[in-house]
């Protein structure tokens, strides 16, 4: 908390709302998109370009009966969408969106982002997976067949492809040297390159198997509406199944976001200020993200585990031993 | 190659993302019926004044769904309303259990009931879809557009050409 803890509070909230109203942005933008790649329109009626389309489903969301289902555990049903969003917001805590700035107008100085622990990376895969704890504890708790199939596909898909995304991210940080995003962001400007180039394949088997963490299609097994109803948010309605999606999507703004940093120079670029930079990064990565489910169909659930070890773990390998003989060969 | 026919479908989602939607905006935008479209039925009247409908209960036997009450009733010199011996004191359809099948038009002896264009009859209560005689007999409050009968209609059919 280098800016203090009465600053660095206020940071969080301001952050935590802003994820939130990028969040009721995308649902919108998301709609829309999918729309135009089907050649239709999408939600257009509410509001100017339907943009007031999320607070409107928000207050159908909230005035929904609180249902809880017979046979459940009370306690974990009610939990469960609490920690996934909670694990996915948290992430936000270690993302910086620039070095230290001024604010215009003042000579108040304070640092674009909320900590920046030399392990942030790690905190933020730490977090990536508490959120599974929540769709796992969701699935389970609800004494529902479709629930539980769909917690234990989340949770197997996460354990497939956890691997590949660490060792995927290794790559970076031995190039790096550093675990801490602020400081692969400045190697990065330092080395004058983004680390996408020499780290291609990583970067390849980052953007899969993190679309396999955030579940999104081809990936978004734990969920698959044609076989399992919902997955496991099967049973839960109203604002809790409100906050399993927000979970996810602020789980795809925030890998959007350590993509951005780990292979794209975070918010290091020129002329324009940092955060813009990140910003530009991480819309970047969340239109490709629309884009991809637009375009593929769900896989196969025995193809998923197939080509979370078989394809992406050799070849997150691969990268490693590449990387590791480069570092070696110039250090 | 699993992987180059990925590749291709990214390209054929883009290509459509500047496609031009084919949304109809229905309220605002109502697609014209076919001519021969099915909707909600009208009474007719000849050119005299006089109701094409004598009350022969013939629609309401064809009906299906048994939605056509028909009361007739004899013609008096005093009070004419029909050509024939008989009129229908009252004529009742219940849109409610209707299901558009055209069968009392083909029934009709005189085309005195024929089904119209209209399709935005839903209401808000069961009793307001009992159309009595006075509103199939009125002329429509809702003009719905009609496509071009050159373009859109289809053949005579055959029922029309044998009987």
């Amino acid at each position: 908390m280098p800016d203090g803890f009465i600053l660095t509070l206020v940071k969080a909230l301001v952050l935590a709302n802003l994820v939130m109203g990028v969040f009721a942005f995308l649902t919108w933008l998301e709609r829309r998109l999918l729309g135009r790649f089907q050649v239709r329109l999408g939600p257009n009626r509410v509001g100017p370009f339907g943009l007031l389309q999320p607070i409107a489903d928000l207050v159908k969301l909230i005035r929904k009966e609180s249902i809880l289902p017979e046979g459940i555990s009370p306690v974990l049903y009610i939990a469960a969408p609490a920690v996934s969003l909670f694990a996915s917001l948290a992430v936000f805590a270690v993302i910086p969106f620039g070095e230290e700035a001024t604010i215009p107008g003042t000579d108040w100085k304070i640092f674009l982002f909320i900590s920046d622990p030399s392990v942030a990376l790690l905190v933020v895969f730490a977090l990536g997976s508490l959120s599974f704890y929540g769709f796992l504890v969701g699935g389970w708790s609800s004494s529902s067949k479709y629930s539980l199939y769909g917690s234990m596909r989340a949770v197997s898909q996460l354990i497939s492809y956890e691997v590949s995304l660490a060792l995927a991210v290794i790559g970076v940080v031995m190039m790096a040297q550093s675990l801490s995003l602020t400081g692969i962001a400045e190697a990065q400007s330092r080395d004058g390159l983004w680390y996408v180039l020499p780290q291609f394949l990583g970067f390849l088997v980052y953007v899969v198997a993190s679309t396999a963490e955030v579940s999104r299609i081809p990936f978004d097994l734990p969920e698959a509406e044609g076989e399992l109803v919902a997955g496991y948010h099967t049973e839960y309605g109203g604002m809790r199944f409100a906050m399993f999606q927000n979970a996810e999507y602020v789980a795809l703004i925030a890998f959007s976001a350590v993509a951005s940093i780990l292979f794209f120079g975070g918010y290091e670029g020129p002329w324009l200020p940092g955060p813009v930079w990140m910003l530009i990064k991480m819309a970047f990565f969340i239109l490709i993200a629309m884009w991809v489910r637009a375009t593929l169909p769900r896989i196969r659930y025995d193809k998923l585990m197939s080509i979370g070890w078989k394809v992406l773990l050799p070849a997150a390998t691969l990268n490693l031993l590449v990387t590791s003989a480069f570092v070696a060969w110039r250090a | 190659m699993a992987v180059v026919d990925s590749v291709k479908g990214f390209g054929v989602t883009f290509r459509h993302l500047f496609r031009k939607p084919v949304t109809q905006q229905y309220p605002e935008y109502k697609r014209p019926v076919y001519p021969r479209f099915r909707g909600r039925h009208r009474l007719h009247l000849h050119e005299n004044g006089l109701e094409k409908c004598v009350g022969c209960s013939l629609c309401a036997a064809a009906c299906p769904a048994d939605c056509i009450r028909v009361v007739a009733e004899e013609n008096t010199a005093e009070n004419r309303v029909s050509p024939g011996e008989r009129y229908a004191r009252i004529y009742e359809i219940n849109m409610s259990r209707c299901i558009f099948c055209g069968y009392c038009e083909l029934a009709c002896p005189f085309d005195a009931i024929t089904l119209g264009n209209e399709y935005e009859i839903a209401e808000y209560s069961r009793d307001d879809l009992i159309y009595t005689k006075d509103m199939l007999l009125a002329e429509p409050i809702k003009k719905i557009p009609v496509a071009d009968r050159e373009l859109y209609d289809t053949p005579i059919p055959y029922y029309k050409d044998h009987s």
